[in-house]
């Protein structure tokens, strides 16, 4: 997978934690999904087509996704509440849209999120697509975002997000 | 002075709700999507919009395409993760008024609508 991709996720993510919560994210070393293990008890998915084909996910145990939605909204909600994964998808949206408009490419489209909510759930990626799983700490927890990404070939419409399953 | 917001997020409309109330402004209708935007504008008559690009149903663009058709006048701002130069092109082209990209600091939109309004209403 190309480096510059894995920068751009980090900056943004960096960016959107910073100006929406208030808050520093450091990052561990990313490596290919499956050798780092990452806790998903919520997952946001975002799904890239046209030059870049894939989905990334930003998955959180439950502790740190509970503390992320309450400093970006500034008051709690439980994972059952529609502001909970309306909160995460949203973050998901900002991280994945601010990291695809610094691609330099003209043709990259993203999905609506997607927000799963299950104990240490699965989330799988398409056999063709190369994965990659940074991990991140913020002060409210450890997450990781999951790249996976399609060979270069386009697509004709965003939402080739992973499928996801309890687990 | 009435402001639409139309985000497919409760979180950003509640967000910006806030901003706009500390600059005064109280009188705030939120719409889902283009769609419901659109089923909104002619009754509530907004005289400022803050408009997101990517919505399900219809999209922010697809909304502000048929809303100049009937309205060249009423300030959009477009307010979204979408910062590639082709599509603040686009928009421009479409008729928004300013611009905003997410994350934002409230400073931010909170000086991009006292510009958009000031600019309109010099305009006028």
């Amino acid at each position: 997978m190309d480096a510059t991709l894995i920068r751009r996720f980090i900056e943004a993510t960096q960016n959107v934690f910073g100006t929406m919560l208030q808050s520093t994210v450091s990052f561990g070393k990313p490596g290919p999904t499956g050798q780092i293990r990452s806790v998903g008890d919520v997952s946001g998915i975002i799904g890239f087509s046209g030059d870049v084909a894939g989905a990334a996910v930003i998955r959180m145990p439950m502790d740190t996704a509970t503390k992320v939605v309450e400093s970006f909204c500034g008051q709690p909600f439980g994972p059952d509440s529609e502001d909970f994964a309306d909160a995460i998808g949203e973050i998901a949206n900002m991280i994945c849209g601010s990291a695809k408009s610094n691609l330099n490419s003209s043709c990259v489209n993203i999905s609506c999120p997607q927000v799963v909510v299950g104990k240490d759930h699965k989330v799988q990626k398409p056999s063709d697509a190369v994965c990659i799983t940074i991990p991140c700490n913020a002060p409210q927890g450890p997450f990781s975002i999951e790249i996976s990404i399609r060979a270069a070939a386009a697509t004709s419409s965003a939402g080739s997000s992973p499928h996801a399953a309890a687990g | 002075m009435r402001v639409m917001l139309v985000d497919d997020s409760k979180t950003i409309r509640r967000i910006q709700r806030s901003i706009l109330e500390q600059l005064g402004y109280t009188e705030i209708e939120e719409a889902c999507d283009g769609q419901d935007a659109l089923s909104r504008v002619a009754a509530f008559q907004p005289n400022l919009i803050l408009l997101d690009w990517n919505m399900p149903n219809m999209d922010g663009i697809t909304f502000l395409k048929a809303f100049r058709q009937k309205d060249a006048a009423t300030p959009v701002i477009m307010v979204t993760t979408e910062s590639e130069k082709t599509r603040v092109i686009e928009a421009i082209r479409a008729g928004v008024n300013n611009y905003v990209v997410k994350p934002f600091t409230p400073d931010i939109l909170q000086q991009r609508i006292k510009e958009t309004l000031e600019k309109c209403k010099a305009a006028a």
